[in-house]
């Protein structure tokens, strides 16, 4: 959240009734295994794109500026997230508007926002946005909610991801779609409902598909059979299988990957980087990077259940799961068993908007888990 | 904890659900990530064989190295084919912006040829974007006009590249062949991999038959390619070898040693410019082609960099036919050329001993024929013996003694001299001539009636002065010239007496291939040789006039032969018909007579009679040989070898 920071940062410090009042809340355990991934994909940054540190210094500031946000997150009380949901979501829908309307055109999508002194994606603020506003709904209501009431969620989830879907941006549309979803999943809603919700979504399937764009569905057909156009669409996979594959269990080393340096790997410093970490690195190097992520998605999901009220709680869980959604739909997309949709490695691939959400969301989960109140012991 | 809670909530239920639900999530992640660890196992571990395989096969190229070829040179040294360093035009496509307009241009520019627009579109298209697509080479003047016009031409550049070279040109074309670009029946005879990176074969001459000697064999290095095939690292542009990328260095051709004299081949060819014709000097005493000129000859330096189509159709067009290798394929009646041989079968089937005379009133008749076979002097040449026939070339005599030898013992007499058959010589292109026979004519598909095939006395006797069905090759004259010289000792016709290490220069000599000798009773190599010699010596000798004054003594022998059937009581007049139905001089000789050293024979296309046109040809090459007797380095060469 850009929008968030100074004028708001001093004001929840005083109403703190969490251990080491008036201090910095930095959730430790959080924040070293968000520098290791960070770290990490720097390094692997630099070999990914080309040995080009200009381009590492950037994506150094843009981690800077994520853990920034992450500091100023963890800082605020967490009802003013509660609080603000209505209005962040409604700014964010407002954004996505105008990118629908003027946005700038790069790379054949209109994704990009210009505010002057940065471009970015309001699609990725939606995928924050989103969870909170389900979260707010649902924060008062009895759990599980009822059937009217997930209308009204479905609803809150499904304008920003058609939207988003029509830049077009399939990938994120789905991610604030599961985003959502996962808060209504951690609602409690009954076994039932959730098979039924996914019989819906199968249902759904062939007017998705109607509404693709070709290459959205060129991708999906790949997907299914990436030999079917070694040079045209399967390239991309075959590439990245072959990088992966050739990592063996310790790579090829950092800087010696030649699927990445001989460009046979496409958008390996975004996208793709997962599979160069995997040429370079090998599976050892993969398997390093998975378990840091674990450790992020379970402290989340520690400090989810930690959490002391319905809004945080479910926010928490939310957040949580999503980045592992993130992990899981990057890493099989590249390794060849989901479609390939553009979703960056979080925290890894080159990219502003990104990283600096995902840090905000870390920065929302460090808030929730510092400033609970202990009950007495 | 929420300030407001206006319904009531269960907050110990919808804990406790909310907590089995992260338990489920917590779960079901886990699973995922099992997944995900299982996919990169068995890309990585069980699949890794494929896979690093796969990704070796993506980054390397196999860049062939082509070997250099090998450089030919006469038997002093001298070279006659040798690579030069030259400018080639390249166009390197994914620069060129409007490929159609560029090579318009270059076409105004006379740079390349207007007619070849669709075979360049296509040669450019055909490579990839980085590639430089070789479109010709340039010379001197042309690289020159390009380089200040060269920011005009994004896209298109000279480079240094190594084009076969022939310094003598046109004087050496007709022996030494030379190179073109590969064709598509090129490939079909050669080992296409050892001619990866190659792009020109030898195409006649030396340079096709020793091809295999002369091109070496192929090298590679192994490339680092991006994914668009563009080089990334280069072996041999690096210090050192590359940590596993293979080299292996290509083996250069041998070098070639011919048996040429270049200073014989000059003076041959000049001595026939301007003329059409051919040229054959040999070694007798070994068979080495000393000489061996064809004209008109072209320039093997424009076939090597490359004709254009036009230019090519031209050549081939030309009505003097410049690519026709005369010395190995053109084919004539030997005319009187053919009296020593036939004297010495007299001799030998003893049809005629030295002092025989016979009666010439200027003309032949059958017995019981009135059709007259007429002697070239009309007044007739008297009573004369062998050597007199010889050295005035009567006809006469020599028609009488076709009949009394019969047309068997003339055929098997020319034969075991080499007539007939191809030589055999070491370059291919060489097709035989016709010695004629009964059983020859029958053979002979052209005749198609039974009673066409039969063989008719007149045909014996005009088989004795060389006319009629008889053909020979100029090189196939020297070769029986050689063999005569050589008193019956007969040698495969060679141009090539050696090879030698490119790189020690180590000279490895090729031994002379006898060949089966003709049989000579010295004394009958006595009668003949003197005859020959008169030739030249005799106030009455037929080529006394060319030959005069000679410090050494030649044998030869004059012919003339017919191309345009003169009617019996007609007379041949040289003014009224057509150049190119006027005789053929020949002409051939050895020398010095004693001691043989060199045959030549000389062929001169409706030159008229050989003396006037064949003869003086040969007096240039006996005297260019004379003049450089003794100063060759060859004979160190063999000497060394013994």
């Amino acid at each position: 959240m850009s929008l968030s920071s100074v004028e708001w940062g001093a004001k929840p410090r005083k109403a703190l009734g969490a251990p080491g009042l008036g201090k910095l809340v930095v959730d430790l355990p959080l924040l070293l295994t968000l520098i290791a991934v960070t770290a990490f994909g720097l390094v692997v940054l630099y070999s990914a794109a080309g040995e080009d540190l200009g381009r590492v210094a950037r994506q150094g500031v843009r981690a800077a500026l994520g853990f920034a946000a992450f500091f100023v997150m963890a800082q605020i009380q967490p009802r003013y997230f509660r609080i603000w949901s209505p209005w962040l979501y409604c700014v964010v829908l407002g954004l996505l508007l105008a990118v629908a309307v003027e946005g700038e055109i790069s790379q054949g999508a209109q994704r990009w926002l210009d505010i002057g002194i940065v471009r970015f994606q309001p699609s990725e603020l939606m995928k924050l946005a989103a969870p909170m506003m389900v979260a707010w709904f649902l924060h008062d209501r009895t759990l599980p909610p009822s059937l009217p009431q997930l209308v009204v969620v479905v609803l809150i989830v499904l304008v920003p991801a058609v939207l988003i879907a029509r830049q077009p941006d399939l990938g994120t549309a789905l991610l604030v779609v599961a985003a959502g979803g996962l808060v209504v999943l951690l609602s409690g809603i009954t076994v039932r409902l959730i098979l039924a919700s996914i019989g819906v979504a199968l249902a759904f399937a062939p007017v998705l598909w109607i509404a693709m764009h070709d290459y959205q569905r060129a991708r999906v057909l790949t997907f299914l059979n990436p030999e079917s156009d070694p040079l045209g669409a399967g390239y991309n996979i075959i590439q990245s299988k072959i990088a992966i594959g050739s990592g063996h269990l310790f790579g090829k080393g950092w800087l010696n990957g030649t699927q990445a340096h001989l460009e046979f790997l496409p958008e390996r410093s975004t996208d793709f980087i997962f599979a160069v970490m995997a040429e370079e690195f090998g599976l050892f190097g993969v398997v390093l990077l998975l378990i840091l992520y674990l450790v992020l998605v379970g402290r989340g999901l520690y400090i989810a259940i930690q959490a002391q009220d319905t809004y945080t709680r479910l926010l928490a869980g939310s957040l949580s799961l999503t980045f592992f959604v993130y992990v899981f739909v990057n890493a099989g997309m590249v390794s060849g068993i989901l479609p390939v949709v553009g979703v960056p490695l979080p925290l890894v691939s080159a990219g502003g908007t990104s990283m600096v959400t995902l840090m905000g969301c870390f920065g929302i989960l460090a808030a929730i888990h510092g400033h609970r109140k202990l009950l007495p012991a | 904890m929420p300030k407001r809670s206006p319904t009531l909530k269960d907050h110990w239920r919808e804990q406790r659900l909310f907590l089995s639900r992260v338990a489920a999530s917590a779960v079901v992640v886990l699973l995922l990530t099992a997944v995900l660890v299982g996919r990169l196992v068995q890309l990585q571990v069980f699949d890794y064989q494929r896979f690093s395989e796969l990704s070796q096969d993506n980054r390397l190229r196999i860049e062939p190295l082509p070997p250099t070829r090998g450089l030919i040179y006469d038997r002093n040294g001298v070279v006659i084919a040798e690579n030069l360093p030259t400018w080639q035009l390249v166009a390197i496509p994914e620069q060129i912006a409007d490929l159609d307009a560029v090579l318009r241009d270059l076409a105004a520019l006379g740079l390349v040829d207007e007619g070849e627009h669709q075979t360049l579109v296509d040669l450019i298209r055909s490579h990839r974007g980085f590639e430089r697509v070789k479109l010709r080479n340039l010379t001197e003047a042309e690289a020159a006009r390009f380089a200040v016009r060269r920011h005009r031409f994004p896209g298109i550049d000279i480079q240094e590249g190594l084009v076969r070279y022939y310094p003598f040109g046109p004087a050496s074309a007709h022996a030494v062949g030379y190179v073109g670009s590969i064709s598509q029946s090129d490939l079909e005879r050669i080992d296409r991999r050892n001619y990866a990176g190659t792009s020109h074969i030898g195409k006649t001459g030396i340079e096709r038959t020793y091809e295999d000697v002369l091109h070496g064999e192929v090298g590679y290095r192994q490339q680092v390619v991006n994914a668009r095939g563009r080089v990334l690292l280069d072996p041999a542009e690096e210090e050192g070898a590359v940590a596993g990328l293979e080299t292996k260095w290509p083996v250069p051709g041998r070098n070639v040693v011919l048996s040429l004299d270049m200073r014989l081949q000059l003076a041959t060819y000049e001595a026939l410019l301007g003329s059409r014709g051919a040229a054959v000097a040999i070694d007798p005493r070994n068979g080495d082609v000393l000489a061996l000129v064809s004209v008109p000859a072209f320039d093997p330096n424009r076939l090597a960099a490359g004709l254009s189509r036009s230019d090519f159709a031209a050549l081939q067009a030309d009505n003097d036919r410049p690519l026709f290798n005369r010395a190995l394929a053109g084919r004539y009646p030997p005319g009187s050329t053919i009296k020593p041989f036939l004297g010495f079968a007299a001799l030998h089937y003893e049809k005629r001993t030295e002092h025989d005379r016979t009666y010439c009133p200027g003309f032949f008749r059958l017995p019981g024929n009135t059709h007259r076979y007429r002697d070239w002097r009309p007044q007739g040449h008297g009573s004369l013996d062998l050597r007199d026939a010889i050295v005035q070339s009567c006809d006469v005599y020599f028609y009488q003694l076709a009949v009394d030898l019969g047309i068997e013992r003339m055929a098997g007499t020319l034969l075991s001299f080499g007539f007939g058959p191809p030589t055999g010589i070491d370059i291919n292109g060489e097709i035989g001539g016709v010695v004629p026979s009964p059983e020859w004519k029958r053979a002979q598909p052209q005749f198609k009636r039974p009673e066409d095939k039969v063989w008719f006395p007149g045909e014996t006797v005009i088989a004795g002065i060389g006319q009629g069905y008889m053909l020979v090759t100029p090189l196939q004259l020297a070769h029986a010239t050689a063999t005569l010289a050589a008193r019956g000792a007969r040698f495969r016709p060679r141009l090539m007496i050696g090879t030698e290490d490119t790189f020690e220069g180590r000279f490895t000599y090729v031994e002379p291939e006898p060949l089966p000798s003709v049989e000579m009773d010295d004394a009958d190599w006595e009668i003949v040789n003197d005859a020959m010699i008169g030739v030249t010596r005799d106030p009455r000798g037929s080529a006394r006039t060319p030959l005069a004054g000679t410090d050494y003594v030649v044998a030869g022998k004059t012919g003339t032969a017919q191309v345009f059937t003169v009617a019996q009581e007609a007379k041949y007049n040289e003014e009224e018909i057509d150049e190119r139905l006027r005789d053929h001089g020949l002409f051939i000789a050895y020398a010095p007579a004693e001691s043989p050293e060199i045959a030549v024979a000389v062929v001169v296309e409706n030159g008229g009679g050989g003396s006037r046109a064949a003869a003086p040809v040969a007096r240039k090459i006996l005297d260019a040989y004379f003049a450089a007797r003794g100063t060759g380095v060859v004979e160190d060469y063999v000497a060394l070898q013994r």
